[in-house]
């Protein structure tokens, strides 16, 4: 970038380590299974969410075959809806989305991209992917406790999710809250991994302002994690004490079905608020990362510098601060001070605008840009698509007196499915298929890629598209069938059966995906080290894939940004981070080739 | 090439099924209008953004795909000209969904001041109303009062309560075009009152009571779906509200009874006359 100085960066001498330094691992057990090497972390991150995101994948199919054929099946009663549309959220959100792209790609990608070694803890950073690993087996030993997981929605409002009416009150949403705590500590030693590692354990040269916006996006996600998840934390003890000592914190005086209780004086109101002051920050912290992402995806396979770098950053702060004070917008018709929706409306619609700027920002690379359509690129691009129809379906929901007849139907349903179900789950393709070569040394298979993108990028905007208007019409959003209304017309329900055919289409079509990325571990074809020509320091280790220690004897020098493109008179279309001023080949722009 | 195509397809795609969508809101029965029209406003905006972001992409993927035979790859990092306008653009647009919505919002909130009461209890899965009667007052609640004889949890001490009419299990009435405030309570979780018809819509939450305010206006039966999940029984929790003019509101409201006969009324009922 034209403002950061290019030089004077290696003025101090060349941090050379002798090799045992490193301390290697030295038995299968450390180098593979308790292993402190983030790449391998990442890898145990990233295996782990996939496998928890096919499950979360198979309940949803559950979900849609009683919303599309209710009364069909009969083991899907009301009771298993609610434990399936439970669990489908909390473990896409938290388990899957979270973990991935925080756990897995964070681990990977950021000692990589800003050329350090490994992470600046790496013990805590090991423990980080077992207590996640053990939250993942309490979420899932729920399905055999007595009585079933729970059934509170992803939200576990309170009185409803401790009393008896709801499925899985019995020992499923103790389960659900010990899971989420374990969690959540888990997550604590992984995200002060992220953040000092970016302050503290850049390579020489590597500015905060050079850094890929890759980095940015986790680095500043994963800050908000650090302050957003304590409320959760604490919420989840607190209703914990609420379930099994008769404390009261969320509990006013009220009757279980026909008996009064012995709870008083407290508020579900309070839990609505700590859950959304972790939940909207949530948002972003699984937005935040796949902007990152999709900003490298776009630039490399664009071969084209990202536009406007510095308000990329400056936006990613922005959201990053505001989405603290927005959590509000989700509790419209809650029954809080109603004059709340005067401030939490403004804020939420501001954040818009630094959003809008990031969009910009991405179709202006592509302009003028020499567009590769490979399998990254397309599945950015499906992103694009999917995060503004979802983005601005938010400005429905934001707007304080709009969202009150859309509030609690299938319009967010939708919405939330566009901005982060969807348009996150794209990106994590995109980037899977964009570095998979750097983990394995393969290319995954680019047929196969193409046709899991249009399958699941079509496949899923026609399927959250229309639900948009399912909402319109009224259809409340948690209702196991729509059952009748006198203003629900016979098309809402084959409207329904017809995104349940979709929904298990595209669903199967993962399995292409499963498939490719098995079988090109073996089978794919060879990569070499840089096979996108990227800039970005990850592609420029000496061996693919790169060893413990990343960088063999010395660590990499930076010299500019991660962006430099098709620079005017430079006989490469790309400069890598770490090469020298004096390296780079002066010329003419030689004739695109290279990539498909 | 088929990409770009696939871009437009959906850019247009997108408009033609909202233009053409049966799936549409319900006609409105309520003072609410504003709403609608804000979300109209909205609509217009937001499809106007969502049509030439993804109508630009697909020109630009078209038009910059990689060729053998291509212009030049602009290096700009940075247009600050540009980006300004952009972003000043985009406020503008914002602008112009918030102010109505929040001029709005402001409506929502202020009960006119000669709206009738009416309250809304919600306890797993059923509906229950309240009405003031003939004094206008509703009589004070409490959760340790509720009991078979009496499942709203009335306060017995309190006189403002004695003519106070309930309807257990029945339909609320409203008369039309009188506004009415409804004030929202619920005995064990979370629920929320939703009439599509009338566009408002609150949650009634146990141990504080919460309001909205509307003007039925046009007579009719709409039905009433809970919003907020309450548990097992969520989907089949379902009312009806009938709207009628003045008189034959009170037709009905003369054949209801109130909650305890004059001969069984507290002494301060007396007292307080």
């Amino acid at each position: 970038m034209a403002d950061v100085p290019l030089d004077r960066v290696a003025e101090t001498a060349a941090t050379e380590v002798e090799d045992l330094t490193l301390h290697h691992p030295h038995s299968w057990l450390t180098r593979y299974v308790f292993s402190q090497d983030a790449k391998t972390i990442s890898i145990q991150y990233t295996v782990t969410a996939l496998a928890i995101g096919f499950i979360a994948l198979f309940l949803s199919w559950l979900m849609r075959l009683q919303l599309g054929f209710p009364g069909t099946f009969a083991f899907i009663d009301a009771a298993a809806y609610y434990q399936l549309i439970t669990m489908h959220g909390m473990m896409m959100i938290v388990y899957v989305l979270t973990a991935v792209l925080l756990g897995g790609f964070g681990n990977y990608l950021i000692p990589l991209m800003v050329g350090a070694r490994d992470m600046v803890f790496p013990y805590a950073n090991m423990l980080s992917y077992w207590f996640y690993l053990l939250a993942v087996v309490i979420l899932l030993a729920s399905f055999f406790a007595p009585g079933g997981p729970t059934g509170a929605g992803w939200t576990l409002y309170p009185p409803q999710a401790i009393l008896s009416g709801t499925p899985g009150q019995e020992s499923g949403i103790i389960l659900m809250l010990v899971s989420l705590i374990v969690f959540i500590a888990g997550f604590t030693m992984g995200g002060l991994n992220y953040v000092v590692t970016v302050l503290q354990g850049r390579t020489r040269g590597m500015t905060l302002m050079r850094m890929p916006l890759t980095v940015w996006g986790i680095f500043t996600a994963s800050v908000m994690a650090l302050l957003a998840f304590p409320a959760l934390f604490v919420a989840s003890v607190m209703m914990l004490f609420d379930k099994i000592f008769g404390t009261s914190f969320f509990m006013p005086s009220l009757i279980e079905l026909g008996t009064p209780l012995d709870y008083g004086g407290g508020s579900p109101i309070l839990f609505q608020h700590l859950f959304w002051f972790f939940g909207h920050p949530e948002v972003y912290i699984v937005a935040l990362p796949a902007f990152g992402i999709v900003s490298d995806l776009i630039a490399t396979h664009a071969r084209r510098n990202i536009f406007g770098y510095r308000m990329m950053v400056w936006a990613i702060l922005a959201i990053g601060a505001l989405s603290f004070v927005v959590w509000a917008h989700h509790m419209y018709v809650s029954g809080m001070n109603p004059w709340f929706g005067f401030f939490f409306a403004t804020t939420t619609l501001i954040i818009a605008v630094p959003t809008a700027i990031k969009v910009y920002n991405w179709i202006l690379t592509l302009w003028r840009g020499d567009i590769h359509l490979t399998v990254p690129m397309l599945f950015a691009l499906g992103f694009i698509v999917t995060f503004v129809n979802g983005g601005l379906s938010g400005l429905f929901l934001g707007n304080v007196v709009v969202d009150v007849p859309l509030s609690d139907t299938m319009f967010v349903v939708a919405h939330f499915h566009m901005v982060m179900g969807i348009a996150p789950v794209l990106v994590i393709f995109g980037a899977i298929y964009h570095w998979y070569p750097k983990v394995t040394g393969r290319m995954m298979n680019e047929a196969l890629g193409k046709l899991h993108f249009w399958i699941t990028f079509l496949g899923t905007y026609a399927i959250f598209f229309p639900m948009h208007y399912l909402g319109l019409l009224g259809v409340p959003r948690r209702y196991h069938e729509m059952g009748e209304a006198s203003f629900f017309p016979a098309s809402a329900q084959m409207l329904n059966a017809y995104i349940t055919v979709l929904a298990l289409v595209v669903g199967a079509a993962q399995l292409l995906f499963l498939f490719n990325l098995i079988w090109s571990i073996r089978h794919g074809r060879e990569a070499g080290g840089n096979p996108w020509r990227a800039t970005s320091l990850e592609w420029q280790t000496p061996e693919t894939p790169p060893p413990h220690g990343n960088w063999g004897r010395e660590q990499p020098t930076v010299y500019r940004w991660a962006y430099d493109y098709n620079v005017p008179g430079v006989a490469q279309d790309f400069i890598p981070q770490n090469m020298p001023p004096e390296a780079v080949p002066l010329g003419p722009r030689p004739a695109p080739g290279g990539m498909s | 090439m088929y990409v770009a195509l696939a871009l437009f397809v959906i850019a247009i795609g997108s408009v033609v099924f909202h233009l053409l969508s049966p799936w549409w809101w319900t006609p409105i029965a309520s003072n609410w209008s504003y709403i609608d029209h804000t979300i109209t406003i909205t609509f217009w905006i937001t499809g106007l953004v969502f049509v030439a972001v993804v109508l630009f992409m697909a020109w630009c993927v078209w038009r910059y795909r990689h060729r053998p035979q291509q212009a030049e790859v602009l290096y700009e990092p940075e247009n600050r000209r540009l980006e300004w306008w952009l972003t000043v653009v985009t406020a503008i647009g914002v602008a112009a969904m918030l102010a109505p919505g929040l001029y709005v919002w402001r409506q929502f909130i202020t009960v006119p001041p000669d709206a009738d009461e009416v309250e809304i209890v919600a306890q797993q899965w059923q509906w229950s109303y309240r009405l003031p009667g003939p004094d206008g007052r509703l009589g004070a609640t409490a959760i340790r009062h509720v009991s078979d004889d009496n499942p709203l949890g009335l306060d017995p001490d309190d006189p403002r309560g004695a003519d106070d009419v309930m309807v257990q299990g029945g339909e609320l009435h409203l008369p039309v075009g009188r506004p009415v405030k409804a004030v929202l309570r619920s005995l064990d979780v979370l629920h929320d009152f939703y009439v599509p018809e009338f566009r408002a819509k609150m949650d009634l939450i146990p141990g504080m009571v919460t309001y909205f305010w509307l003007t039925p206006t046009r007579t009719g039966t709409f039905e009433v779906l809970c919003a907020e999940m309450c548990g097992v029984g969520h989907a089949f929790m379902r009312g009806f509200v009938v709207v009628a003019e003045e008189s034959d509101y009170r037709a009905w409201l003369e054949q209801q009874q109130p909650a305890r006969p004059a001969a069984q009324r507290a002494v301060p009922v007396i007292a307080e006359r």
